[in-house]
């Protein structure tokens, strides 16, 4: 650990990314920011992963991030990008640390399934809630970041912010996989009742887990809710849901740059594929996601590590 | 007084059909471990099947009532017991031995292949089979009115409870299922074959769901997406009695009824809230719900 070159390849290519960001087309701008909002959904899903649990809920997360963006520019007043994120984290956290207490009890499909269960009650709480435009949703009103409008140039400066967010979070937790409480959670995957016999408390270890992964949905549901300048109640639906286990699968858990990566292949893929067949759109995410369980179990990520090994 | 008359009769009628969608969904846990995302799927596809069949059947100038039943059940078995095998033959056969975890997610990839396929299919438009609901007409009891097609499936739902309990705790092959729930291992050294146990046990299961979605065709417009909203009734209503136990579906299935029913006559708004919350409510006392065992976790 004397140099970790993962976070000199991370700046790196984020760097990279937002230069060439400037010269790219608006279509590529917006759908690089969807990219990696999805993304970061995706982390807080394969950190859940990570410590063996499926989450079919993380919608949740993603749907409170997205609805604080809304909310507060449009009743609080507040137009600053950073301070709305905030909202949605501090939302989320609160929301986290009270399901968590119940949640992190269970395992496997339980786990699964009652996280599925909450993010279908505030599916169920928002689409009956007429005043907030009810299944349509209603529209993020105009923000700002430092002060600059996002009327002249929003896409473009979403599409830096969703950078910098992701770049923060993939550097956050490339280190927080290696502390304790992040060696921990793979250790409860394995054999949870020897990680109490180390003097671990796997309940507080995957309460934590729990209520980090919550907030960086969070993070990415606001960066889509201020990216699209749209909120409905679908975004807490458990397909949406399961979208974002399907891209934790693609992707793998072996890397922090994974989900990022199967969320560009996901969402340039989706915008073709519904273009072209958009009856067959879920039938193609089918059959790929049991291609990848019987043929690639550690995901595309896999791929270049095999490549690694090969080579030295 | 009236409003609990009709919370009752309701809360009964839904909760019957909630069973129905239900059962299926539990049988199939309960004895090979597999949480079926793709239920809701068979319960799309029992509906279009006997949607088209009935369809069919009325535009070409039919108008038995009983011949309309008959259709409905031929096609919406058919169908099931078609898919069922498919599915399990072709796919889930080739995963067992997988974690729970990831049968789950493996029956969500067919979830969302069978809701493309049925796309393909029946397109878009939606089907309409009310013709057997209309038929049966109203019956009132004192001054309220109750369809009699819904009582048919009361009717129909407690049979299909009974039988399926009679099945399990009473006949050769139920004998050798509960066998295998409580050691796989040691049915298969006595002779069991289990290969052809699971193979049954989802055949009925997914027939199950495909009769719940036929005998729903005439009630609803079949559109894309039914099954989708349907298997997360199903779910909480399994988990609220206790995964892969029939009388559990069925308390859970009566519990979850009257609670909507009440919702929906007294607050309307919490609807679909309230049946999540009475899930939580159970599992937050009973972490395995009202009728399951807590499993022990290995070393």
């Amino acid at each position: 650990m004397t140099t970790d070159r993962t976070e000199l390849a991370l700046i790196a290519v984020a760097i990279a990314v937002a230069a060439a960001a400037l010269f790219s087309p608006n279509w590529l701008v917006f759908t690089l920011t969807l990219a990696l909002s999805t993304g970061m959904v995706v982390m807080g899903v394969v950190m859940l992963m990570r410590a063996g649990l499926v989450s079919f809920g993380q919608g949740l997360f993603y749907c409170l991030g997205g609805y604080a963006v809304g909310l507060g520019g449009r009743f609080l007043g507040i137009t600053d990008a950073l301070a709305l994120i905030g909202l949605g984290v501090v939302t989320t956290v609160v929301v986290a640390m009270i399901l968590g207490l119940l949640v992190t009890r269970y395992r496997e499909i339980f786990f699964a399934m009652l996280s599925l269960a909450f993010s279908m009650i505030l599916y169920g709480l928002l689409v009956k809630s007429h005043g907030l435009g009810s299944t349509d949703g209603f529209g993020v009103v105009d923000w700002t970041l430092f002060g600059m409008s996002s009327e002249s140039n929003g896409s473009l400066m979403a599409l830096m912010l969703a950078i910098a967010l992701a770049l923060a979070i993939a550097l956050f937790l490339n280190r927080y996989f290696k502390s304790s409480v992040g060696l921990a959670c793979e250790a409860i995957r394995e054999n949870e009742v020897r990680v109490e016999y180390m003097g671990i408390s796997r309940q507080q270890t995957l309460y934590i887990n729990y209520v980090i992964a919550a907030a960086v949905g969070s993070v990415g549901g606001s960066m889509t809710a201020l990216a699209a300048g749209h909120v409905d109640p679908t975004m807490a639906y458990w397909t949406i849901s399961g979208e974002f286990v399907f891209i934790a699968i693609l992707g793998g858990t072996g890397h922090v740059a994974a989900p990022f990566i199967a969320a560009l292949i996901f969402t340039l893929v989706r915008t073709y594929a519904i273009e072209l067949a958009p009856n067959a759109w879920q039938m193609i995410l089918g059959i790929v996601l049991l291609l990848i369980i019987l043929f690639l179990p550690k995901g595309i990520w896999s791929l270049f590590t095999r490549k690694k090994r090969a080579a030295s | 007084m009236l409003t609990v008359w009709a919370i009752l009769i309701d809360g009964f009628i839904y909760a019957s059909w909630l069973f129905l969608v239900a059962a299926g969904l539990t049988v199939i846990y309960g004895v090979m471990r597999i949480l079926n995302m793709a239920h809701g799927s068979l319960y799309a596809l029992g509906a279009y099947a006997a949607a088209s069949a009935l369809g069919w059947y009325y535009a070409g100038g039919g108008d038995q009532l009983w011949m309309a039943f008959a259709i409905l059940a031929v096609s919406a078995i058919t169908i099931g017991a078609v898919a069922g095998l498919a599915i399990e033959r072709g796919l889930l056969r080739l995963m067992y031995g997988r974690d729970e975890i990831l049968m789950l997610i493996i029956t969500f990839a067919v979830l969302l292949i069978l809701e493309d396929v049925m796309k393909l299919v029946w397109g878009t438009t939606p089907y309409f089979a009310y013709q057997p609901y209309a038929a049966m007409g109203r019956i009132s009891i004192d001054v309220l009115t109750v369809s009699r097609y819904d009582l048919m499936v009361l009717a129909v739902s407690v049979v299909i409870g009974v039988g399926l309990w009679f099945w399990l705790e009473r006949t050769r092959i139920g004998k050798i299922l509960r066998s295998i729930i409580h050691d796989r291992e040691v049915s298969t050294a006595m002779g069991v074959n289990v290969g052809r146990m699971f193979t049954i046990t989802f055949m009925i299961g997914a027939t199950l769901g495909a009769i719940a979605g036929g005998l729903t065709a005439p009630i609803i417009s079949v559109v894309p997406g039914i099954g989708i909203e349907v298997i997360v009734l199903a779910f909480a209503v399994v988990v609220t009695g206790g995964l892969g136990s029939i009388t559990g579906a069925a308390v859970g299935a009566i519990i979850v009824g009257l609670a909507r029913a009440t919702s929906i006559h007294t607050m309307p708004e919490l609807e679909l809230f309230i049946i999540y919350a009475v899930m939580a409510a159970v599992l937050v006392f009973r972490p395995y719900g009202l009728f399951g065992r807590a499993v022990a976790r290995k070393i």
